[in-house]
């Protein structure tokens, strides 16, 4: 136990000084802003997918919410997009509630391929829809009015805000595993027949975790839309948004706390390092090697990297039934 | 007024059997494993860029795009099935979801990268002039799709159903391990059901190429139209996604014609949760 907690502090250390140590590179520091905030993503959809076992392939429709939330607040009524963000989640978990009523009654692929057609749905209504931009998207505030636009140049505000947001998401994801709500949600994904023959309200629990996870996305899609200033129909409703929140999630380990944030770790470098390599071409290569590592990963590593070491080294003296059962 | 909606309903039922094509690959993969091709779209999107390459390279018409597309894709899906498809089907289901994904990822922007984002478009007067027939003018590629897609999914049908080909694998979808001690090898019908699904995918896309714009994403709304027919025909049944791919088809001109081209995926999609949400085992469906 006191080696996890010595591992959790030098974690936490790294991550509160990697800005300072690549001060010197500004690359360096977009780069971990752009990883926390593809994590906050993936562990936002971790809650329903991973923990709930509920593949959900059209979470864009959560991020895109708060993205264009907070720019339409700014947009249309010169508040800072700060302002935006509570809308924009509200109207994240009202659409998971209206999803999720129906579709989550259905199994497994089922509720997949339903999330999937509202998320087009809404693509193709956002696109048309001319108070939002249509297809050409709205946009932030060009230069900062005040502090409270949140828009700076450097991005090391935007790490250290991104940092925070998701610690506060991966601690409340770590209460909700090790509380009664985490042992029906894994009960669900085991079996939700047996769960609900034990008396679990399966469908009510599955509800509550998508909500709480379109609101959580929702917040990270606010975010990005604070850090790029702009949003359109692709960058906030398109479907690989939907499936990079999935693939991290799954890469790292779903299901299990700091899954997402090491899938996101691999993925998100990987990906902008094969842009800036292969220039403009690069953006279909890039997703060729995506593709690519994602066929590996459900063909060898169908759990997860996380996983193989969760079930290589337990930790010893901890007998594996007690406190947390496994996830995988 | 009525010759329009006469022609738009026509047009819209030759374009529906196409659905009801390449949507009864993806049926019959789920009929036999329970398993979701996410990258069904992109087999058909690899068939058009195929009768593409037919055309620029030998300046081949559909004649001989269809068999040529047929073959690879066929071989593809064969691939599929051995390489991913056999070893993520026991897994856990985002194990599956992902294994596919991952290819639909991998052969979309293979595609991009390869014919980049620009639309390829064969020739409009590749199959001659328009056909009339009293007051409604059908495209002769439209005709011919619609004509091919038909008679191949019933083919299909009657393949599953009256042919001891069809039996065996019929056996192997109810208990694998039961047609294994009659003597059927299970791999060998799945690898060939994947062989019929992306064939007819082949085929489809050959045939789609004629009259429709060649894209490496064209694939994301084929996908989503046969996930539609599908889901509203009932997962398994080939005849439910012919039903189904008719009537959507209608339903996509009817709603293009009456609402505006914008909205036909709208109210597609629409169609696709009601349907999910009032009667998830779809029209011929088991329950």
């Amino acid at each position: 136990m006191r080696q996890r907690q010595l591992l959790y502090a030098a974690v936490a250390a790294l991550s509160l000084s990697y800005p300072l140590l690549t001060a010197s590179t500004p690359v360096y520091q977009r780069l971990g802003a752009l990883v926390l905030l593809s994590a906050i993503g993936a562990s936002a959809w971790n809650l329903v997918g991973g923990y709930a076992g509920q593949v959900s392939v059209g979470h864009a429709v959560f991020f895109g919410a708060g993205a264009y939330a907070a720019l339409a607040a700014y947009s249309h009524f010169q508040l800072p997009p700060l302002a935006g963000i509570p809308l924009g989640v509200l109207i994240a978990v009202l659409i998971a509630a209206l999803i999720g009523m129906p579709t989550l009654r259905l199994s497994g692929h089922y509720f997949s391929m339903a999330t999937i057609a509202v998320a087009e749905l809404v693509r193709v209504l956002v696109s048309n829809w001319d108070w939002v931009g249509g297809a050409q998207g709205i946009s932030g505030p060009a230069v900062p009015r005040t502090f409270l636009d949140l828009s700076f140049t450097s991005a090391l505000p935007y790490y250290y805000i991104f940092l925070a947001v998701l610690a506060a998401i991966l601690l409340a994801t770590w209460r909700i595993e090790t509380s009664r709500m985490g042992f029906y949600l894994r009960a669900i994904k085991d079996s939700e027949r047996a769960a609900r023959s034990l008396g679990v309200a399966a469908g009510r629990y599955k509800l509550y975790a998508y909500m709480l996870s379109a609101g959580l996305t929702a917040l990270g899609g606010s975010l990005y839309a604070l850090m790029f200033g702009f949003v359109d129909p692709e960058s906030g409703f398109g479907i690989l948004i939907s499936v990079k929140m999935l693939i991290m999630a799954a890469l790292g380990g779903s299901g299990l706390l700091f899954g997402p944030l090491v899938g996101a770790m691999i993925l998100v470098p990987l990906e902008e390092i094969s842009n800036s390599l292969l220039g403009g071409k690069g953006a279909g290569l890039t997703f060729v090697v995506y593709g690519t590592i994602i066929v590996v990963i459900a063909r060898f590593l169908p759990s997860g990297i996380l996983a193989v070491f969760k079930s290589a080294g337990s930790v010893p003296g901890k007998p594996a039934t007690s406190g947390r059962p496994h996830a995988a | 007024m009525s010759d329009i909606l006469l022609q738009v309903i026509v047009s819209g039922l030759l374009i529906g059997a196409v659905y009801a094509l390449f949507s009864s690959g993806l049926t019959l993969i789920w009929g036999m494993m329970n398993v979701i091709n996410f990258a069904h779209g992109d087999f058909v999107m690899l068939a058009m860029y195929t009768a593409f390459l037919v055309w620029t390279a030998f300046g081949g018409g559909p004649a001989a795009s269809v068999p040529v597309a047929a073959i690879i894709l066929a071989t593809i899906g064969v691939l599929s099935y051995f390489l991913l498809v056999r070893h993520i089907m026991k897994g856990p289901m985002l194990a599956q979801i992902l294994g596919t994904f991952g290819l639909a990822l991998l052969l979309r922007y293979s595609a991009f990268w390869y014919f980049g984002a620009n639309f390829k478009t064969l020739p409009d007067s590749i199959l001659g002039s328009p056909f009339v027939l009293g007051s409604i003018r059908i495209d002769a590629p439209r005709l011919l799709a619609g004509v091919v897609g038909l008679v191949v999914t019933v083919m299909l049908h009657l393949l599953l159903t009256r042919s001891a080909l069809g039996s065996r694998m019929l056996a192997v979808s109810e208990d694998a391990t039961a047609a294994q001690l009659m003597g059927i090898r299970p791999e060998r019908m799945q690898a060939v059901a994947w062989a019929l699904a992306a064939g007819s995918t082949g085929i489809a896309g050959a045939l789609i190429a004629t009259f429709f714009y060649t894209s490496p994403t064209v694939g994301e709304t084929l996908a989503i139209v046969a996930f539609v027919t599908v889901a509203f025909g009932g997962f398994g049944s080939v005849p439910g996604a012919l039903v189904a791919g008719l009537i959507i088809g209608v339903i996509e001109g009817l709603s293009a014609f009456l609402i505006g081209p914008v909205y036909k995926d709208v109210v597609v999609y629409l169609l696709f949760v009601l349907v999910l949400w009032t009667r998830p085992q779809g029209l011929m469906g088991k329950a």
